[in-house]
């Protein structure tokens, strides 16, 4: 069949190679359960080093919720959305279009918001009344 | 002039037939349908960063908006959300096992996982619907000033949050609710507090042990705490109480807030929604035997697409409202 799946995935841990699909589909389930509980034990417990600490500003911990999400993104894309087994051409387009033009939304539109926010923080303008 | 010109490469790369992309049509334009939706998605969420951003140091704390789980007391922030997230993720797993048994033409394996993935997003979607109520219902009560800015209650020897009821004082001015059906007709309140305005301030004043607690964050991330003193003064700013949140007032804080979470989470809640309307009709097209005769499970596959796609945003939905 035309149905040819890529069963060798997380390359960037040495990689594994599964036997079938449906066992590569488990252990992503198994991976993205446990992204998620990363995330909600960070959420919960939020440690003082993640929270102080700013990188661009936003808090560490922040960052790291990002990161971990567009990790899952990728699974989710690859895996469940099977990218991985399409043609790249078909992957490319699908892939590097939104992430090309959500970049530039979010670049111009978290900038000008922080401009927003010094307007009411240091201009004369009433809002806390 | 001869401009026809017939050469003998047209006749196999460019003659037609060919699928350079291996995919068929209608899962090219799932796929259309799929990028030109998650623009959309991210359309609202950077709006949602956008109107975050600008109130960066006033916005409310998710942690303390959502902390309720069914069937439990007490404060549990992120549980919930937490297990809706895994429902939709394993739903989306037995979504791909279904796509994988349909690749194999094994109808009655089909026919159970795709069960399972509508009992999956039935489950998110009622989770979804109890989430919204818990919302719109609110915990404690709050006070709105004449700037439209919240203020909570705080008890000051626990430092926990304390509601209306425990310190407002009942007085004896009770006011019926104008019904459509009495006076004008077709005219007729919205929803009323279960304390007037007059009642919180004079409960306040008669409990020492009660501070205001403002929007803005402080360097520890958390909410500021008036004095006894600043928190007599800043009483005199309220105007009207706030219970629970809707479209136009928020006791959680900026009311911005609860417009883009009724509408980012409802859109993302009415795709799955149809999701389960659309898995629900490719269910009964298996029963029907409809694939095994065309051949091939790919309405299946298509399906899947979509489903895993709603899964994708609800990542993203997780992490812009619950986490960071």
């Amino acid at each position: 069949m035309a149905h040819a799946h890529k069963l060798r995935i997380f390359r960037w841990a040495g990689g594994k190679t599964f036997k079938s699909n449906t066992v590569k589909i488990w252990w992503v389930l198994g991976f993205l359960s446990l992204v998620t509980a990363v995330e909600v034990i960070l959420g919960i417990f939020k440690p003082e080093v993640l929270t102080k600490n700013y990188f661009v500003g936003m808090k560490l911990l922040n960052w790291i919720f990002i990161i971990l999400t567009l990790v899952k993104a990728y699974y989710i894309a690859w895996d469940f959305m099977h990218l991985r087994d399409e043609k790249s051409a078909l992957r490319r387009a699908i892939v590097w279009t939104p992430i090309f033009l959500v970049s530039y939304l979010v670049f111009i539109l978290l900038y000008e918001a922080d401009y927003i926010y010094n307007i009411f923080k240091n201009g004369f303008f009433a809002w806390d009344f | 002039m001869d401009t026809a010109v017939t050469t003998e490469s047209e006749g196999t790369t460019w003659g037609g037939g060919n699928q350079p992309l291996n995919a068929s049509y209608g899962k090219m334009m799932m796929w259309f349908f799929i990028v030109s939706d998650a623009l959309t998605f991210s359309g609202f969420l950077v709006s949602y960063g956008f109107s975050r951003f600008k109130f960066i140091e006033t916005w409310p704390i998710a942690d303390e908006v959502f902390t309720h789980v069914p069937f439990f007391h007490g404060n549990y922030p992120m549980i919930y959300v937490a297990f809706m997230t895994f429902i939709l993720i394993m739903s989306s797993v037995t979504m791909v096992l279904a796509v994988d048994a349909g690749h194999k033409m094994k109808k009655n394996k089909v026919i159970w996982y795709m069960f399972a993935t509508i009992i999956g997003g039935a489950i998110f979607v009622g989770s979804q619907a109890w989430e919204w109520a818990t919302f719109i219902k609110g915990d404690f009560g709050a006070l709105e000033t004449k700037g439209g800015r919240v203020l909570q209650f705080v008890k000051a020897d626990t430092g926990e949050r304390a509601a209306l009821a425990d310190f407002a004082t009942a007085l004896p001015e009770d006011r019926i609710k104008h019904e459509s059906k009495n006076g004008i007709w077709y005219q007729e309140e919205g929803y009323q507090t279960s304390f007037s305005l007059n009642e919180v301030i004079t409960g306040f004043k008669a409990n020492p042990g009660i501070l205001i607690r403002t929007e803005t964050i402080n360097e520890d991330g958390e909410k500021t705490l008036l004095t006894r003193e600043q928190s007599l003064d800043r009483l005199s700013d309220a105007v009207r109480v706030v219970e629970g949140a809707n479209l136009i007032r928020n006791e959680y804080g900026s009311r911005l807030f609860a417009d883009f979470f009724f509408f980012i989470t409802g859109f993302h809640g009415f795709h799955v929604f149809s999701g389960v309307v659309i898995n629900i009709i490719i269910f009964f097209n298996i029963i029907l035997g409809t694939y095994e005769r065309r051949g091939h499970y790919e309405m299946v596959e298509k399906v899947g697409l979509y489903w895993h796609f709603v899964d994708l945003v609800w990542v993203f939905v997780f992490t812009f409202f619950y986490l960071v």
